[in-house]
């Protein structure tokens, strides 16, 4: 009853921000509060697999390029005509299109679910830098597979995908990830996924599956990539493999090890902070990617354990500091 | 079947230069553990201190060999520079942390070269002069080959020769050697570890160079971020001979180069990016330490 009456405030909360933001925004930082939280759902999602479960994997832009696609095609060949029959029952497009897009974003979530499986496999013999090499040739095949491949667009892109997405399916996503991610933490799945993190012989040893383990979360990790390629590709609504590269993958890596590996706020915080951070250095544009990459050393060097290590920022974290530094 | 020598003989060539590149990545790899991924962009930077060392010596109006090799050399020098830079300025703060951290500074330092690349050099491409002036040798049976693939050849095995007689016949090899297999115990016997993995790093940037240096001569359009895609390639083909290996760096390297050739020959250049990961995703499922590594036991 508790986590219904949550749900219906969250999602409330959201349609609210979804209003308020498009009254208060312009349509630039409208996109950039998307971004941001695609972003999110990005990082976290990652962090369920690098940073929980301790397998380094570099192609979360594959998952996310096999989610993308994957709900674009749905929409363009089936989820249109749902929302024409719908609008025909005369509601209005955002309900109309929302099973559509729920569809199609758990679509293109099962298809990106399906690929990490598929590469979670190979981690039965591969470990460490083996096992992220692999997972960076993954996300390469899938661009370059993306770009021989006519029917979605190839080289040329995939436009003209619907544009449903909006900054309360962006939220809900964000809200699905985190909480999906905090309750596994606390689960007894989230402690096994710990365990092989810090030890995976003593984990083994201690009877913890960890090859299935291991392949869970790259399931739900890819799982989440796909759902937050959905909605990159329905909020932009034209694809393009270049979206995809290697590039992405790393972009994403940085924010979790920045946020601070297994911390789930760390991840958001980076997030926020990764995307944010290029747009606010426009101004000094040749400069841009400059200090970006500058202050990424400078971060690492100074704080290599990532902003939050792995500590996660809460309510009842911040309460407990403040006695310590008047103490101090 | 002489198209196919054709092939072999580019593929050759071609792989040569990723093995320059990989042999960077795996002694870097050996030593700390550490992918190296702005190596790439060294190797970048080495075709442009070419370029500047070209221009600077006026090897465009009268080209030939001395040039070549004062190119050559220069672009070596000027890399070596910098990948001690690199090694002290960035890597070095971060050796104590984790490994992801320094994945990380690593990525840091590969997106400041390719963008600090284009701020100073440009985004658009640069032509590198023709310090060599091309001429075709028939090898017989319909295969020929340029001067500058076989350039590319000798200099490579040259290096790579170089390479194995420092890594084990000097003292200092002796030393990379001790390094690589545990920093502590190497430590105790005397060896001074920094000074070991700085002198790897200007080892690995310098053949990067050479490798930045041979390829712009064959195809002489360079600009910031032409190291991006061989680099994350001859990294590839340092895990596929498996990575620490010298000798299989070179393997690893000579494999891909083939592959790839073979693959836009045969089938279609817009598969030559997928062949290397493919190959590599193949190679990793049969043999998981790579063509020529060892699997480690892990000791408990």
């Amino acid at each position: 009853m508790k986590q219904v009456a949550g749900l219906v405030a969250v999602l409330g909360l959201l349609v609210v921000a979804d209003l308020a933001l498009r009254r208060v925004l312009s349509p630039y930082q409208l996109q950039v509060v998307v971004l941001c939280g695609i972003n999110v759902v990005l990082a976290v999602s990652l962090n369920l697999i690098n940073g929980f479960t301790g397998q380094f994997s570099i192609g979360h832009a594959g998952f996310m390029a096999l989610g993308a696609y994957g709900s674009a095609m749905f929409s363009l060949n089936l989820g249109a005509r749902w929302v024409t029959k719908l609008q025909g029952l005369g509601l209005p497009e955002p309900i109309a299109a929302a099973p559509a897009l729920l569809m199609a974003l758990l679509v293109g979530g099962l298809l990106a679910a399906l690929a990490g499986y598929l590469v979670g496999l190979p981690s039965l013999r591969l470990r460490g830098d083996y096992l992220a090499i692999v997972t960076l040739g993954f996300g390469e095949i899938i661009r370059v597979l993306i770009l021989n491949i006519d029917v979605i667009g190839g080289a040329r892109g995939l436009p003209g995908i619907p544009g449903w997405a909006n900054v309360f399916w962006v939220g809900a996503g964000v809200a699905a990830v985190v909480a999906l991610s905090r309750n596994l933490a606390h689960s007894s799945h989230g402690r096994a996924l710990f365990a092989i993190r810090d030890d995976e012989v003593a984990a083994e040893a201690l009877g913890v599956d960890t090859t299935s383990y291991k392949v869970l979360a790259f399931v739900i990790g890819a799982f989440f990539a796909g759902v937050a390629g959905g909605l990159f590709a329905h909020f932009l609504s034209y694809l393009n493999p270049n979206s995809f590269t290697f590039i992405k993958s790393i972009e994403v890596i940085a924010m979790v090890v920045l946020g601070g590996m297994g911390s789930i706020s760390g991840s958001v915080l980076a997030a926020i902070v990764l995307t944010l951070l290029p747009e606010l250095l426009r101004p000094v544009k040749e400069y841009r990617m400059v200090i970006y990459s500058l202050m990424l050393i400078v971060l690492m060097i100074t704080r290599p354990q990532g902003l939050l290590g792995t500590r996660e920022l809460s309510l009842a974290w911040l309460r407990r500091r403040r006695p310590a530094r008047e103490a101090a | 079947m002489s198209e196919f020598l054709q092939q072999l003989v580019n593929g050759i060539t071609w792989g040569s230069v990723y093995a320059l590149i990989a042999l960077g990545y795996t002694m870097v790899y050996g030593i700390l553990r550490l992918i190296n991924f702005a190596h790439g962009d060294v190797y970048m930077l080495g075709a442009f201190f070419g370029l500047f060392a070209a221009r600077w010596l006026g090897a465009a109006r009268n080209p030939g060999p001395v040039q070549a090799v004062e190119v050559l050399a220069l672009a070596m020098a000027g890399c070596g520079v910098v990948g001690y830079i690199i090694e002290r300025f960035a890597y070095k703060p971060v050796r104590r942390s984790s490994r992801l951290a320094a994945l990380i500074t690593a990525i840091g330092v590969s997106l400041l070269l390719e963008n600090g690349g284009i701020l100073l050099f440009g985004a658009d491409p640069k032509f590198f002069p023709q310090v060599i002036t091309p001429r075709n040798i028939a090898l017989g049976g319909g295969v020929t080959i340029s001067n500058q693939q076989i350039i590319i050849l000798v200099v490579s095995l040259g290096l790579m020769l170089g390479l194995r007689f420092i890594v084990l016949y000097t003292r200092v090899g002796k030393a990379m050697r001790a390094v690589s297999h545990n920093h502590t115990a190497a430590a105790l016997m005397g060896i001074s570890v920094d000074r070991i993995i700085s002198f790897t790093f200007v080892l690995g940037s310098v053949l990067a160079a050479a490798a930045g240096v041979l390829v712009a001569l064959q195809n002489p359009k360079i600009e910031p971020l032409m190291g991006i895609m061989p680099g994350l390639k001859a990294f590839v083909a340092a895990v596929l001979g498996g990575i620490g290996n010298v000798p299989g760096a070179v393997l690893g390297g000579l494999v891909m180069g083939v592959a790839e050739v073979m693959v836009v020959g045969y089938l279609s250049p817009t598969y030559r990016d997928a062949i290397a990961f493919v190959l590599l995703i193949v190679i990793l499922l049969v043999r998981p330490a790579g063509i020529l590594g060892k699997a480690a036991a892990e000791k408990v």
